[in-house]
């Protein structure tokens, strides 16, 4: 294998977009993260009365809401991998085809 | 309160903290089974991949089940039960804390680590840089990280085997490191993933066990759980407490959990035991899926102790709540599931402490010996036998610090663990792995800083000044509990200025080759 081929796949374009894609989807997705988890700790930290709102007999919206943001963290880990596999590893199959052939 | 201890005692019997017929049988068919399986992979333990990475032979779901064997630590477990019983909301606030790192790991980190590493997390943090003071830098980093977090596992395990069995402490620790020593010595890395499913599945399945006998005791009915807590100490248990009262003081706390997941040594080597960087994503994925499940049982069982058993009792028999978790096996299932959920308990002690052994003999064997004193020109015969004798000296050192320790207050450590890990390990690593411009001495002036950052911190900070020194209250120079805010932050910006003020064109270079096995994977190991 040529040194040349391997400045090639690295020069070209659809590796830099490939680079590229990939630090948007996963930067887009730890702002999500940040947002969701962030956001839950402030809320906590600010409005103790609205975290203390009852939505049952005594069921507090706090509980629901604990719960729905680790479930929602486990989707943004899941939403990644779908993209992964479905998007970024044919891509990476594409350039490593070019590299060994 | 005497007369509320009075009738507390009569309200339950617990044979808690004696030895009983199933405690001890579960306990001897763990260490069987587990003793089993490490004389089985002693056979396929003999070159450093096997040792150090099971020779890359873990599978996605294999490893994901390792990784919450690693994280689910006993604090956790039997931690959080007892916050949840005793403070209510509060506990569940500490819950969400402990998943959200996982998502963050996958999305900055876990393919390119394992793309670009070898065996330890130095391998990635060296990869283009001058070797002996970034492998130097990052061992200190990694072995302090490991070396907090060990020493709380210890001086927690000694008292909760002594809780639950009613054994000596020194006798506790020294079963602690004999066992664990057997697992790591013999069978490395592959006999430590073993213990780590086989401790996942039981804690998994124990804990789901016990939340389902809570939820049919109410009907399957959360909203019956939640208004018979409220009705017993009112509404105030569902709402938030005292724990978020300080908001930077939260997010520096956040900080330091999410982003110490990516400096923990021991959680980053399990990437090296897949096949590739699909298999580390796909692991991440499974991983967060079993921790986030346990994470949202935990305070069901939490608010089922303090609901069905009362928080005096659970108040009476440990003061930080810690047997919430086995007391209400007790209550729901009698002798036979307390001792079920003992053994766990006991397993899960064993799984995360034999990790961090490997992970600490690794930076000695891998970084030091190899990298530094040998010029990375030791034969695989030299770094496995290195290897055996740093784990020896790790695993003596444990046994020793935790007796050591004995008796005192220990709880921040596990904090001061994640703040290094974030503010030391974690900007380094990323820096290394996105940053072209990235040097030498940025690497170590990042983690040097980090690390004695976030010491000094923690030891003028309320936690240690006012409640382990014993200063007055008010009297601390670091108003945060947790520094993470600050030492990471400086972190990033030291690593960041240095590396601007110092030039190696040879890193840069390598930078853009790297590209090709960070992204694609091609020459990865």
């Amino acid at each position: 294998m040529a040194k040349k081929t391997v400045q090639n796949v690295l020069d070209s374009a659809q590796f830099k977009a490939l680079v590229t894609k990939r630090a948007k989807v996963s930067t887009l997705l730890m702002i999500m993260l940040f947002v969701l988890y962030y956001g839950f700790v402030l809320l906590i930290g600010f409005n103790k009365p609205f975290m203390a709102q009852k939505i049952g007999e005594s069921v507090t919206l706090g509980i629901p809401l604990a719960v729905a943001v680790i479930i929602l963290a486990w989707l943004l880990t899941l939403t990644y991998v779908v993209w992964a596999n479905a998007i970024y590893d044919p891509e990476v199959e594409k350039l490593r085809g070019q590299l060994f052939d | 309160m005497p007369p509320a201890t009075e009738q507390a005692a009569v309200a339950i019997q617990t044979t808690l903290g004696k030895p009983t017929v199933p405690s001890i049988a579960f306990f001897l068919i763990i260490v069987a089974i587990t003793m089993l399986i490490t004389y089985w992979a002693s056979k396929r333990t003999r070159s450093a991949k096997e040792f150090y990475a099971a020779g890359r032979s873990i599978s996605a779901f294999q490893n994901g089940l390792a990784l919450a064997g690693d994280y689910m630590s006993a604090a956790s477990f039997l931690g959080i039960a007892g916050m949840v019983a005793l403070k209510g909301y509060d506990g569940m606030i500490y819950a969400v804390g402990w998943l959200v790192g996982w998502p963050a790991l996958m999305f900055l980190i876990a393919e390119p680590l394992r793309n670009l590493g070898k065996f330890t997390f130095a391998d990635v943090v060296a990869y283009r840089l001058k070797q002996t003071p970034v492998r130097i830098a990052s061992a200190v980093g990694g072995i302090l990280t490991v070396l907090f977090y060990t020493i709380a596992q210890m001086v927690g395990s000694g008292s909760l085997i002594k809780l639950m069995f009613g054994l000596p402490y020194e006798v506790a620790e020294i079963m602690v490191g004999v066992i664990m020593l057997g697992y790591v010595l013999f069978g490395g890395m592959l006999a430590t993933t073993w213990v780590q499913i086989i401790k996942a599945v039981l804690l998994l399945s124990g804990v789901s066990v016990l939340m389902l006998i809570v939820m049919s005791k109410f009907n399957f009915d959360p909203g019956a759980l939640y208004t018979a807590v409220a009705g017993q100490y009112g509404q105030a248990a569902l709402e938030p407490g005292g724990l978020i009262s300080n908001p930077i003081d939260a997010v520096s706390l956040g900080l330091a959990l999410m982003f110490g997941l990516l400096g923990l040594p021991h959680i980053l080597q399990r990437f090296f035991t897949v096949p590739n960087a699909k298999a580390a994503r796909v692991s991440v994925l499974y991983a967060s899926g079993f921790i986030g499940y346990f994470y949202i049982i935990i305070p069901i069982v939490g608010f089922g102790a303090s609901a069905l058993i009362g928080r005096e009792v659970i108040a009476q028999i440990d003061k930080g709540g810690n047997m919430a978790a086995p007391l209400l096996a007790e209550f729901v299932g009698g002798t036979p599931f307390l001792g079920f959920i003992a053994a766990v308990a006991f397993a899960t002690i064993l799984a995360v402490v034999a990790g961090l052994t490997l992970a600490a003999a690794s930076a000695f064997s891998h970084d030091i010996y190899v990298h530094v004193i040998k010029h990375g020109k030791a034969t695989e015969k030299e770094e496995v036998r290195a290897s055996r004798i740093a784990t020896v000296i790790f695993g003596v050192f444990a046994v020793l610090l935790g007796i050591l320790f004995k008796g005192q207050n220990v709880a921040f450590m596990v904090g001061l663990a994640f703040a290094i890990a974030c503010s030391a390990n974690f900007p380094a690593l990323t820096l290394s792995i996105f940053w072209k411009r990235f040097t030498t001495a940025g690497a170590v002036s990042s983690i040097l800083t980090g690390a004695f950052l976030a010491v000094g911190l923690i030891i003028i900070s309320p936690t240690v000044w006012e409640d382990v020194l014993g200063n007055p209250k008010g009297s601390a120079l670091f108003a945060l509990k947790n520094p993470a805010i600050v030492s990471m932050t400086a972190s990033f910006v030291v690593g960041w200025l240095v590396s601007l003020m110092t030039r190696e064109k040879p890193a840069e270079q390598m930078f853009e080759d790297e590209k090709l096995r960070t992204y694609l994977g091609v020459g990865a190991e």
